[in-house]
């Protein structure tokens, strides 16, 4: 008898530690989150002014703000999602609707997933190559294109997903109509799997939004304010990059700005992005 | 019965029934009025639909190939761009430590040393920690409370890489070498194997801070692996255990867990992936020293931070292919981890199929 009060007793203490423990390191990964958060929100919002949105990267020592880096964002990431996201929804189309199960399917798909998950300054390299060593210099379609590149395997895993929870009655019932299958695809499948593609453009977007390293030898970064494509262009997390390595402490004031502006805007598309699927699950 | 109740009456039937003239029936039920022209338009069309239905087709194949180009893209100007640096070094690169760019002689050991270190830092701390996150989610937790910390862990894995940077650049690094290593250094100043292990100077930046922020960044990815697999446990499993008396800690560790090891281990793959791999982060804290030291706080290099930082300074034909070479070196050293872990996972989806 006292020997099972023993191992009574210490089976009940390994569950505490084990209940401890486990609370331990969830609240391990919320400190963390908290004190990046209120880092970020307590310098990023010192930073913020109006001249962040209305002037352009300055020279150390003077006043200025992220205009060029801002609009260079903007337009390298809307050409990276108009060129990637077509690409991505007919491959994850390829994937789900003619090909389940073939040879070919089952390769694509495997690539596309270590692409998802694969350094992404191996991109960057490969699009160095690609595209800024042919044309003797750095360009924003370069930077585009890089981020296209990875836009392509977000769109195509979350497409291939989405289309294959469309039910196959909705298929066949169109199918039995006389649809042509690319009528059943467009109209049908599509259709029935609109929000969960588009959450998954917006995954993209949030994911590209805060992408630097494949920005670094593609677009480079400007310092003045450049509409050009074939020339260097400035970016956000490029521009943070370069201000946050530099020794000047304007400069690191405007790399927190930028900084707030990126967390800020991947965190609002990861919501969207949420609400959207939740609100197709309901 | 069909009742229809007083006071409501029910149109006219010739008001629903009426059929204005032809154009609203199928042409296929008028015999009469099919002629010759209906007949050829209607065929026109399904000629036309299925050209546009081969040409769809044909859309959708060549998407899927252009992934597989992608891919074969990036291999293939990764190996095109490291050849003069193969030329020049052979398999030496890989295994001498001494990067000189000024005397064009380049060696990858420290940097490849950085990366497998500092991943192997971030994995020792994420992967307990990440199966803990996700057992108190799927088991201990207050059902209420469940979404928002699920959605807060998930929120560490959406902040980009270079916010990690310039927050571990500005704000952890400082307070760690403050509060954590000068601590710790003095601590062990005597002790044998740990004194070199975390000797030298406090710098605040280094391997193990490197490491250690590369651990916060996967976590997510370790715990939400860990949950779904978690979530695949028979309950008849864990009643018949908590059913025999085990407690908490027993069906986790001896029923749970050995159940879904094939997708825990999936999942932690998966993140080591991710860790080989990251750039930004491990960039701004890791020091940017192309040197091996046996103290894991002193600085260091990771390949993808000799590439960040060095590409676009490299002046030598030479120089850049090396740098390209040690890409070429992380994509295979991620290419091994990741389809390792997608096969597992594979597996694990067709027993889940069965």
């Amino acid at each position: 008898m006292i020997l099972n009060k023993t191992l009574y007793f210490r089976r009940r203490l390994a569950n505490m530690l084990f209940i401890g423990l486990s609370l331990g390191a969830a609240v391990f990964g919320l400190v963390w989150l908290a004190f990046i958060l209120f880092a970020l929100f307590k310098n990023g919002f010192s930073a913020m002014s109006v001249s962040l949105f209305t002037e352009i990267t300055p020279p150390p020592g003077s006043a200025g703000g992220l205009l060029n880096a801002i609009f260079g964002s903007v337009v390298m990431s809307l050409g990276a999602v108009l060129i990637g996201t077509p690409i991505g929804l007919f491959a994850g189309t390829y994937l789900a609707e003619y090909a389940r199960h073939g040879k070919l399917a089952f390769v694509v798909r495997f690539v596309n997933d270590i692409l998802l998950s694969g350094p992404s300054i191996v991109t960057g390299l490969f699009v160095y190559e690609l595209v800024v060593v042919p044309m003797h210099g750095f360009s924003a379609i370069a930077g585009t294109l890089s981020l296209a590149v990875i836009v392509i395997p977000v769109v195509v895993r979350t497409t291939e997903n989405m289309l294959l929870l469309v039910p196959n009655g909705l298929r066949e019932a169109a199918s039995a109509l006389g649809a042509p299958q690319n009528f059943v695809i467009r109209s049908v499948t599509w259709k029935a799997a609109r929000a969960g593609i588009i959450t998954g453009v917006l995954l993209a977007v949030a994911r590209i939004s805060g992408e630097t390293a494949p920005l670094l030898f593609t677009a480079l970064g400007n310092n003045s304010f450049s509409t050009d494509i074939t020339k260097p262009m400035a970016s956000l997390p490029a521009v943070i990059a370069q201000f946050a390595i530099s020794p000047y402490e304007d400069w690191h004031t405007l790399a927190w700005g930028g900084a707030l502006l990126v967390t800020a805007t991947v965190l609002v598309l990861s919501v969207l992005a949420r609400l959207l699927e939740n609100q197709k699950r309901t | 019965m069909f009742v229809v109740p007083t006071g409501c009456e029910l149109p006219p039937i010739h008001d629903v029934m009426i059929v204005p003239g032809p154009s609203l029936t199928d042409i296929s039920l008028q015999e009469n009025s099919q002629s010759l022209a209906d007949l050829s338009a209607r065929i026109e069309t399904a000629r036309r639909a299925g050209a546009g239905d081969a040409r769809f087709r044909w859309t959708a194949l060549l998407a899927a190939l252009l992934v597989l180009i992608i891919f074969t893209g990036v291999i293939g100007s990764l190996v095109i761009g490291s050849i003069p640096a193969f030329k020049a070094f052979g398999f030496e690169f890989i295994i001498t430590e001494a990067w000189r760019p000024t005397r064009e002689h380049f060696g990858a050991l420290a940097p490849i040393y950085g990366t497998l270190v500092t991943s192997a830092i971030a994995m020792v701390i994420a992967l307990p920690v990440g199966i803990g996150v996700a057992i108190f989610l799927t088991e201990l937790c207050p059902r209420p409370l469940r979404r928002p910390i699920g959605i807060a862990i998930e929120l560490l894995a959406g902040i980009p890489s270079i916010i990690y940077g310039i927050w571990g650049l500005f704000v952890f690094a400082p307070w760690f070498q403050l509060h954590v290593q000068e601590p710790v250094i003095a601590a062990v100043a005597d002790v044998p194997v740990l004194s070199s292990l975390f000797g030298g100077s406090p710098f605040g930046i280094g391997i193990f801070t490197a490491g250690l922020i590369l651990s916060i960044m996967i976590l997510p990815f370790i715990s939400a692996v860990t949950r779904d697999v978690l979530e695949t446990v028979p309950s008849v499993l864990k009643e018949a255990s908590y059913g025999l008396g085990s407690t908490s800690w027993e069906v986790m560790w001896k029923v749970c867990l050995p159940f879904c090891s094939t997708g825990v281990v999936g999942g932690a793959m998966l993140a080591l992936g991710r860790a080989l791999g990251e750039t930004m982060a491990v960039t701004f804290v890791i020091g940017n020293a192309h040197r091996i030291d046996p103290s894991l706080f002193a600085p260091g290099t990771s390949i993808s931070a000799a590439i960040a930082n060095e590409f676009t300074e490299a002046t030598t034909p030479l120089y850049t292919s090396a740098l390209i070479e040690l890409g070429l070196v992380l994509f295979v050293i991620t290419f091994i981890v990741l389809a390792t872990a997608q096969l597992m996972l594979m597996r694990l989806e067709r027993a889940k199929g069965k």
